[in-house]
């Protein structure tokens, strides 16, 4: 019995250096304590962010505000802005594509309907477009959309239906193959479920499927944002890849605004519109190509990072599509094409 | 405390009120208010609306293969356990503590770890999916990736159910067996199999239940192809993503109706098992 | 142990019957082993490669930076809060459960089974709808300004909720066993409650106890699915240290996130030690139990 009890003592005395280490630890994130800003985003944009709020809380100290700590949460679009929904007290959201900030927007109401109109450009600071990652030498000859639907390819692409980066997908092969095949449905059909047939690994967020067919191997070419598609290369070395730009593609813009809802109560309203003006700021705007994104003011950027965007021709998604409300209607919603397009090539 | 009548003296040790109001108020609080909220969720749905959800065929072939797999890996578990737990009760070898150990890993390590080592060792360039890929076997990304993850997550469960009866095992009826001259193999047959049998089914159940609901472990390995490689946990994830509420709890419904017919079932054999061997839970 | 031997027990053939064949033995360990190399040692084996790919500097350097810290702290506090919670309940359960008869008995332990086989992110799931913001509590909790999803409170929630049938589990069975006699003697000789607990029924599950705790602990420092539907994945305020592994991943990061994986496989592995340390010892003392009985029965008629 003695022994119980000195074991529980033991495991009291452990419990509390644990806590107390934990709590020391915790002490010193705590220190800067004061004004704290949450950014929810999507997933390719973690190191552009990183950057700029590095440079953001700088410039703000500098402008004597009280002391700011920037958060950050990244995840699949959806993922995200669902979480925002279900009360992820977010102060701004920078997501993939406008359809999920229209979904907070519409759902939680503390986003106003008419939020793409407060900011410039859309409200979209940067934009970008989907291009193709192909293995060094492109030993399947992959040049164009038409190349992903022949037999033998394997495409990687995560999933549409969670992935905001895949919808992009889908919508370029899409506008390629409407101009292709003249508007004929029937055809674009069969091209689109002839290329989802090719996908092996459809996992639910962008950075998945780069994990997919740069760490394991898997894919002959990989659909992605052209930023995400520079940054794999980046990290894993030119001699593995090549990018390969098709002649046809789509302006992919991704989103930011104020979580309106959130700002009104914490008093970060002010600071939160700062914090997104700015990325419209000379600074920003080259931080921003320097991380492979298409500055909307490509002349605040870096002329050689500039040089490093190919020429591609992009339809986008209100001239193409006739905007995002329709086409996430008819493409995405529960039984909508996409469903079709991949029950019908399981058959 | 409260009732201390004389007959009732099962009743005489003290703190029956305030243990079992702790334990039914933190279990309603923890447990039940959530998982009802699951069900009123879909009641809202209405029956029609309920049915067309969970009968989509992406979420049929989704339960399908999420109960499916669970089962083969179930099997493959409770073959593989009670060999384990044969060698590990009956057998000394160097390092047998060690091994005996190790069983419990899978339980202690977390399943996105264990999801993300799997796939680096099993993807088409790791250890062992290099070599497995060149004879055209596919592990990563195909059915069987799932199936190798639910057999992690799941062995301790089969091994854990069968040992302790295992060592407990009363030697004189193997004794008696052998006296009446049954060879080693009858001997297992006929007198040694029918004890575990109970045991062994327990650890099939458990294996199964954890299967069905695992998650962390498979969306790496899995390829998440809809129709193909999709399980129903992920599915639910996705349904959420897509702010469909509805479609996630239905689903969720239908997956904690068929664990809770499995509990019932799990705890259904260990009666039986009591019964029979009087031995009590293991 | 004198004990008479039936003579067909001493004869050959009959040993060979009792035991299996060497062939045999061998076949079924080695078949085991192999079994168990693969699928336990080789994915263990690549989360310790894959850490140490770019040498020591670069592991210990992974733990160097105030997220990854951030993330081992909130994962001890999680686990700090949920085990006792768990335990605590676990004792209830179990003395309301072995050490009195109610009618609707084996229905409580069927619940109390329940979230075991709950998938984590049903777990998950459930708890959002009911505290989530547009959930049955959520704008209760709003208006007096307290965050359950998305926020700490959530974590822990979900980490009680999948880890809540570990201890009670545990408890059960060996309290079961110890049966009521003991406390029934105590309370006639006048034994509070509190002394009964303290002098008889907790040392008699101590070891099941302590047991209930290691594996309810692995589990809640463990648990992915679950957390990562209500964290929110903020980096340094709700990142556990398996959601941060899936950032660090995430982030082209590798070695940093199988070294926060790695210290995830130690902590397993460590509960494992801890473990068969613990059967050691209780099979130490119940050796020592035996031969004290012995000596006592042997110095009886002496006596």
């Amino acid at each position: 019995m003695k022994k119980y009890i000195t074991l529980g003592t033991i495991a009291l005395a452990l419990g509390t250096l644990l806590c107390a280490c934990g709590k020391g630890d915790n002490a010193q994130e705590d220190a800067p304590k004061g004004t704290v800003l949450l950014n929810v985003s999507y997933d390719p944009t973690r190191e552009f962010y990183s950057e700029y709020n590095k440079w953001f809380i700088e410039k703000i100290e500098v402008e004597g505000t009280d002391k700011l700590d920037i958060k950050q949460s990244h995840g699949g679009s959806g993922k995200q802005a669902r979480a925002v929904i279900d009360g992820l007290e977010a102060d701004v959201v920078t997501l993939a594509l406008s359809p999920d900030i229209d979904a907070i927007a519409q759902r939680s109401g503390k986003i106003p309907a008419d939020w793409q109109k407060k900011l410039p450009n859309n409200s979209c600071p940067y934009t970008s477009t989907i291009v193709f990652l192909v293995r060094k030498g492109n030993p399947k000859g992959i040049q164009n959309w038409g190349d992903l639907a022949r037999d033998g390819i394997e495409v990687i692409t995560p999933n549409p239906k969670t992935s905001g980066g895949a919808r992009w997908n889908y919508l370029a092969a899409w506008a390629w193959a409407d101009e292709e095949y003249k508007g004929d449905e029937d055809k674009i059909h069969a091209f689109m479920s002839k290329m989802f047939h090719n996908v092996p690994v459809l996992d639910s967020g962008a950075r998945g499927s780069t994990t997919t067919f740069v760490q394991r191997g898997i894919g002959d070419v990989l659909l992605a944002w052209e930023n995400e598609a520079f940054l794999a290369m980046k990290e894993f070395g030119n001699d593995k890849f090549d990018i390969v730009v098709p002649p046809i593609s789509i302006k992919a813009e991704p989103p930011v605004a104020i979580v309106e809802g959130v700002v009104s109560t914490n008093g970060h309203a002010a600071l939160a519109q700062k914090y997104l003006e700015n990325l419209y700021s000379p600074f920003a705007q080259a931080l921003a190509a320097r991380h492979f994104y298409r500055p909307c003011h490509p002349e605040m950027a870096d002329a050689k990072d500039m040089a490093r965007f190919p020429a591609v021709r992009m339809v986008t998604i209100d001239d193409k599509f006739g905007g995002w409300t329709k086409t996430q209607d008819l493409h995405f919603k529960d039984g909508g094409i996409f469903d079709q397009i991949f029950t019908a090539e399981t058959k | 405390m409260n009732k201390n009548k004389r007959n009732s003296s099962r009743r005489v040790l003290p703190g029956f009120g305030i243990s079992l109001g702790y334990t039914v108020m933190y279990l309603s609080l923890i447990v039940l208010l959530p998982l009802s909220a699951a069900f009123i969720e879909t009641a809202g749905m209405g029956l029609e609306g309920f049915w067309n959800a969970v009968t989509r065929p992406r979420v049929l072939a989704a339960l399908k293969l999420s109960f499916g797999l669970s089962l083969i890996a179930a099997f493959v578990n409770s073959v593989a356990g009670l060999l384990v737990a044969w060698v590990l009760a009956r057998y000394q070898f160097p390092g047998r503590k060690l091994v005996d150990a190790a069983i419990d890993l899978p339980f202690a390590l977390p399943t996105a770890v264990a999801g993300i080592a799997l796939t680096a060792v099993y993807a088409p360039n790791g250890w062992l999916g290099a070599p497995l890929a060149d004879i055209g076997i596919k592990i990563a990304f195909a059915p069987p990736g799932i199936l190798i993850a639910l057999m992690f997550v799941g062995l301790p469960f089969a091994v854990r159910t069968v040992q302790p009866v295992l060592e407990n095992l009363d030697s004189e009826l193997e004794e008696a067996s052998a006296m009446l001259g049954a060879s080693r193999l009858t001997t297992f047959r006929r007198v040694i199999l029918p004890v575990l049998l109970p045991s062994v089914l327990t650890g099939f159940a458990m294996c199964f239940a954890r299967g069905v609901g695992e998650y962390g472990s498979v969306v790496f390995i899995s390829g998440n192809m809809p129709m193909k490689t999709e399980i129903a946990p992920l599915l639910i994830v996705t349904e959420l993503e897509q702010y469909d509420f509805h479609a996630a709890t239905a689903i969720a419904v239908v997956m904690l109706l068929l664990s809770f017919s499995v509990l019932f079932i799990i705890n259904m054999l260990q009666a039986w098992s009591n019964r029979r061997t009087g031995h009590s839970r293991a | 142990m004198a004990k008479t031997v039936h003579p067909r027990l001493l004869s050959p053939g009959f040993s060979r019957a009792m035991q299996d064949p060497k062939w045999a033995r061998r076949l079924l360990c080695g078949t085991a082993l192999l079994f168990l190399a693969l699928l336990l040692l080789v994915p263990l084996a690549a989360v310790f490669t894959e850490a140490l790919r770019k040498g020591w500097g670069a592991f210990f350097e992974s733990f160097n930076n105030p997220d990854a810290r951030y993330a081992i702290y909130l994962t001890l506090l999680v686990a700090g809060i949920s085990v006792p919670l768990n335990l605590v309940f676990g004792l209830a359960a179990s003395w309301a459960v072995t050490k009195h008869d109610f009618p609707g008995k084996s229905l409580l332990i069927t619940l109390i089974d329940l979230p075991f086989s709950v998938s984590p992110v049903v777990s998950g799931l459930i708890l959002v709808l009911v505290f989530g913001v547009h959930g049955w509590f959520g704008s209760f909790f709003n208006s007096i300004g307290l965050q359950v999803i998305f926020a700490v409170p959530g974590i822990v929630l979900a980490t009680v909720f999948v880890t809540f049938p570990f201890v009670a589990r545990e408890i059960i069975p060996a309290m079961e066993a110890a049966g009521r006699d003991e406390e029934q003697a105590a309370i006639m000789l006048g034994a509070s409650w509190w002394q009964i607990l303290h002098r008889i029924t907790l040392p008699n599950v101590r070891w099941a106890l302590l047991y209930g705790v290691l594996l309810c602990n692995a589990r809640a420092m463990g648990e992915f699915g679950a957390v990562s539907v209500v964290s929110g994945h903020i980096r340094g305020e709700t990142n556990t240290v398996p959601l941060h592994v899936e950032i660090l991943y995430n982030e082209y990061n590798f070695v940093a996130a199988f070294a926060m994986a790695s210290l995830l496989a130690v902590l397993a592995l460590l509960t494992l030690v801890a473990k068969t340390a613990l059967e050691w010892r209780i099979q130490h003392l119940e050796k020592e139990a035996v031969t004290e009985r012995t000596r006592h029965r042997e110095n009886e008629p002496a006596a």
